[in-house]
């Protein structure tokens, strides 16, 4: 129980956090039969601690290691309310997972994150406050600055992340420094507006999100965050990645 | 105005200046000494420019954190969310 003093010193340091404001949080899951539960766990949490209103959305692409049914256990465990399933048949973009969550959700915000536990839900109650600071448009995590950082990443992997940073602020200068993370909030009506204009895959896209967002002039906020690399030995940059990076870093260059 | 177009905006207006400079097209008749600075201008600029490259990316490549924190935290986090899901009887 919070003593009244505990709970009076809460309330004038977050001002507003019973004002009707609703997060939903988007997990669009491949595969994650693993980590789906964990993530899950980790959002009830943190919410549960910080007292804000949220339900989180699970869009999952038809994984065939049954992610849908261990979405539907959480359901059962953590009430209808607070999981929301909004299944497809098969893989389809990123871009239209966004869709097909926000139709059906119900807050004001937006989360979105990866459901693989790179993203920590414990930075959520940080960009929710960034948000409050400044009513900024969009909260976007970020790996580059201040106590941000990587876990997992060798040498290789850090040298392209960094060049790769480097060129697209050179080129693009978009006012953000985390470009293809996906760790973000967003009001509901930036995401949807977004959304439309966007048409690239991959990292690409997260990187054309904010790119976009600058030239619409909306206001970005920033949090450093720990991004934890649990994959280890593969390294998800492979020549591939590079070669369409580069294509649609000239994309974005050409065209915003 | 994309950012491409901005680019070139950019690029040729140096350049523009560059050649006024180097090459006397407006008969200013500048001293010799502005002219030898500004003829090899264009190559300093881009070594400098090559270099600032190479030191910012080498600074922060070996500035980026390795959040060994946070990664322990996790692991630590993940076996009370297993063990709490179990009790909440979640079947794996």
């Amino acid at each position: 129980m919070l003593s009244p003093l505990v709970s009076n010193t809460r309330k004038t340091s977050t001002p507003g956090r019973d004002n009707g404001d609703k997060y939903s949080v988007l997990l669009p899951t491949y595969n994650e039969r693993e980590n789906l539960p964990l993530i899950v766990w980790l959002l009830v949490k943190y919410f549960g601690e910080s007292g804000y209103k949220y339900e989180i959305i699970v869009i999952d692409d038809g994984s065939p290691d049954g992610t849908l049914e261990i979405a539907q256990q959480l359901q059962g465990i953590y009430g209808e309310d607070k999981i929301l399933l909004r299944p497809r048949a098969k893989k389809l973009g990123l871009g239209t997972a966004y869709i097909h969550g926000m139709k059906h959700a119900t807050g004001n915000f937006i989360i979105i994150m990866d459901a693989d536990l790179s993203h920590h839900p414990k930075f959520i109650p940080e960009f929710i406050e960034k948000q409050r600071e400044g009513d900024y448009d969009l909260v976007s995590g970020t790996r580059y600055r201040g106590n941000g950082g990587v876990y997992g990443w060798d040498l290789r992997r850090k040298l392209i992340s960094r060049g790769a940073n480097f060129l697209t602020q050179v080129l693009l200068r978009p006012g953000a420094s985390d470009l293809t993370g996906s760790f973000r909030l967003y009001k509901k009506e930036v995401l949807e507006s977004l959304v439309e204009r966007c048409v690239s895959k991959g990292y690409v896209f997260q990187m054309e999100m904010i790119v976009r967002a600058r030239q619409l002039n909306y206001t970005v906020g920033e949090v450093p965050i720990s991004f934890v690399d649990r994959v280890y030995g593969e390294s998800k940059l492979g020549g591939n990645e590079i070669v369409s990076f580069a294509k649609g870093l000239l994309t974005l260059f050409a065209t915003t | 105005m994309t950012k491409l177009l901005q680019w070139l905006f950019g690029v040729s207006l140096v350049g523009l200046v560059w050649a006024v400079v180097t090459f006397d097209l407006l008969e200013l008749s500048l001293p010799r000494p502005y002219r030898e600075v500004a003829w090899p201008m264009p190559l300093y600029l881009l070594v400098s420019f090559g270099c600032y490259s190479l030191a910012t990316v080498g600074y922060r490549v070996a500035t980026f954190n390795d959040c060994e924190e946070a990664a322990k935290e996790l692991q630590e986090q993940i076996k009370e969310a297993k063990e709490d899901l179990r009790r909440k009887g979640l079947k794996m």
